[in-house]
């Protein structure tokens, strides 16, 4: 569908070297990096806003490198929305449209459509200046998705709007996605990308580093760079069960994890930071509420502190200071316990 | 607070100094022509028609050179090449020349000797003694006030946005008319305004071009140098008041226009 061969770009002292990817139809890809990697001028590639160096972009299998900007079809979604300040949003919504040969009612129909989908019906007849980031973000996503892209291009969509909104709005993407809309997300959240991606590639220093589905590239980052980006490794897919009261139970691989969310039941992943497992010697009695037995596989220096790898039926990992490390006498083979509250498991639905 | 008193009470004395320095002649001029000179000046049909003269060339003078003069800004405010700059000291150049030599150098350019003026010949168009004429000159001293205010308006108008439009699938002259102009509205608008009240108010460039038919400031002073002040003082007032009503009423306009943008 989407599809990058060596693309480079320099500009002035930075830029993308050899970059090749390829997003499937109906994939949904996040493009993880830090700011500064080039995340979003490769997006401004592909929408033509950039010319490469070398390299070609495709789309559907038809080569795409040199044609207008106005006819790539690709509809970017900029991290600060930019929806038209002196529109209505119906007229940001509808603006695409009116490039083709509409009628006026079909026009509607399809803006409504559109509205109804990204929660903006009650925006319509507002003027961009009084939304909130959030809303704008929608309204930027209604009017991208009216040009029927061929892939819709995200650069960090979500940095702009507040942090309690954004779970709102990951739901929209997934469900865009889930429609069959073909999506290229670029962020530097890497909990936006487990949450969304069918597949993630991580760019770093202008270079793809490493591509592969959320489990891989977490479970066994190709770097270490990748690694201390990514920065979480307990990150595992499974079945959310309710059980009566507040906690709910994730079921992964045999395993059973109590979780503290008001997210349906279904199928999705959890999330553990390493900082938050407690390793210790004995089960012991707190408040934490996830207890399990297992092996110390390997310890590895991290940036600060240990990097401590356990075997409880899968691999968890635990992030504790030397000195900890020393006083536990932790080593491979030894047997510990490990906890965790069921606060720090953090889950997102499919 | 107390020790910047005397500082200002300086400034305000120095900026009632400039303040009475604008109002004093134009008050003065007012208060010395009494009703019965006013009506009866305004009654005259040369100096209605001079100055009906005057604002119907300065407006066309000004639109027909809006057409071209402000998508010809948007091209200085986007493509920042080299030779923008030498463009860019070129267009002030008639604001710093002196206006009489400007209109020498627009009389060489359409007398009936030159290419232009024989090209308007042909087409029955006689440049010099010609409202034609007079709205050349009119242009030529004025069209770097709307360039100038245009290209900033389009400068300030992220250029982002208009790659957004181009995404959306807009072509380009679609981006320009629908995001570009109208967010840039607001300095074109004011632009606009200056051009047309400079070019209402020029005299040095109109004069060489076109003594006959008269605009306002040729007959004011043609009453002044023919008859004296007392008899060009009834016009000047006249013309003024009829300047000052238009800019208010366009600068109201403008006015609304904006607020009903936020």
């Amino acid at each position: 569908m989407l599809r990058l061969d060596n693309i480079s770009v320099h500009l002035g002292g930075f830029g993308l070297r050899q970059i090749s990817l390829e997003v499937a139809a109906g994939e949904y890809f996040v493009l993880m990096g830090m700011s500064g990697a080039g995340k979003s001028v490769l997006l401004q590639v592909i929408a033509g806003l950039i010319t490469p160096t070398s390299g070609s972009v495709s789309i559907n299998g038809k080569d795409i490198t040199g044609a207008k900007i106005q006819k790539r079809g690709v509809g970017l979604v900029f991290q600060d929305s930019l929806v038209f300040p002196h529109m209505k949003v119906y007229n940001n919504i509808a603006y695409a449209l009116r490039s083709k040969n509409l009628s006026r009612k079909d026009i509607r129909r399809k803006v409504l459509e559109l509205s109804e989908l990204t929660n903006t019906l009650d925006l319509l007849y507002r003027d961009p200046g009084s939304l909130s980031g959030g809303e704008r973000q929608r309204v930027a996503l209604a009017r991208a998705l009216a040009l029927k892209p061929a892939c819709l291009l995200l650069d960090e969509p979500l940095s702009s709007v507040d942090v309690w909104l954004r779970g709102e709005l990951r739901s929209l993407l997934r469900e865009i996605n889930r429609n069959g809309q073909t999506i290229l997300h670029v962020t530097h959240d890497y909990e936006e990308a487990a949450m969304l991606a069918h597949r993630i590639g991580v760019i770093e220093h202008g270079s793809i580093s490493q591509t592969g589905t959320p489990q891989e590239v977490f479970h066994h980052p190709g770097s270490e760079f990748v690694a201390r980006f990514v920065g979480i490794r307990n990150f595992f897919r499974g079945t959310l069960r309710s059980t009566g009261g507040s906690l709910k139970t994730f079921y992964s691989s045999g395993l059973d994890f109590s979780v503290l969310t008001d997210e349906p039941e279904g199928e999705g992943c959890i999330m553990i930071r390493g900082e938050d497992v407690i390793v210790s010697e004995a089960r012991t009695s707190t408040s934490a509420v996830n207890h399990f037995e297992g092996k110390v596989q390997s310890l590895e220096p991290a940036r600060v502190g240990v990097e401590v790898q356990t075997d409880i039926g899968l691999p968890l990992f635990a992030h504790i200071s030397l000195e900890s490390a020393r006083a536990f006498n932790l080593h491979p083979g030894k047997k510990v316990w490990v906890s965790f509250k069921a606060s720090a498991v953090k889950y997102m639905g499919k | 607070m107390r020790r910047l008193q005397p500082f200002r009470l300086v400034l305000l004395f120095l900026g009632g100094l400039v303040l009475l320095f604008i109002i004093a002649p134009l008050a003065g001029m007012f208060l010395a022509t009494s009703p019965s000179e006013f009506f009866n000046t305004a009654a005259e049909r040369e100096v209605a028609g001079s100055i009906w003269l005057t604002l119907w060339t300065s407006m066309l003078a000004t639109l027909l050179f809006a057409i071209a003069a402000v998508p010809f800004a948007w091209l200085l405010a986007r493509k920042k090449i080299p030779a923008t700059r030498l463009i860019n000291a070129i267009i002030d150049v008639p604001v710093v020349i002196p206006h009489s030599a400007a209109g020498i150098a627009v009389l060489g350019f359409v007398s009936r000797d030159s290419a232009v003026g024989r090209i308007g010949e042909a087409l029955g168009i006689s440049f010099v003694g010609h409202p034609a004429g007079i709205i050349l000159a009119m242009a030529f001293v004025s069209l770097p006030f709307l360039i100038n205010a245009a290209r900033d308006g389009f400068e300030a108008v992220p250029e982002r946005l208009e790659h957004a439009a181009l995404n959306l699938g807009a072509s380009p002259a679609r981006m320009f008319f629908t995001v570009s102009l109208p967010l840039a509205w607001r300095s074109i608008l004011s632009g606009l305004i200056m051009m047309w009240a400079r070019g209402m108010s020029e005299f040095g460039a109109v004069v060489i071009v076109a003594y006959h038919p008269m605009i306002a400031p040729v007959m004011i002073y043609e009453r002044f140098g023919s008859f004296g002040l007392t008899y060009a003082r009834p016009a000047a007032v006249l013309f003024i008041c009829v300047s000052l009503v238009f800019f208010f009423l366009l600068r109201m306009l403008s006015v609304k226009k904006d607020n009903a943008q936020t």
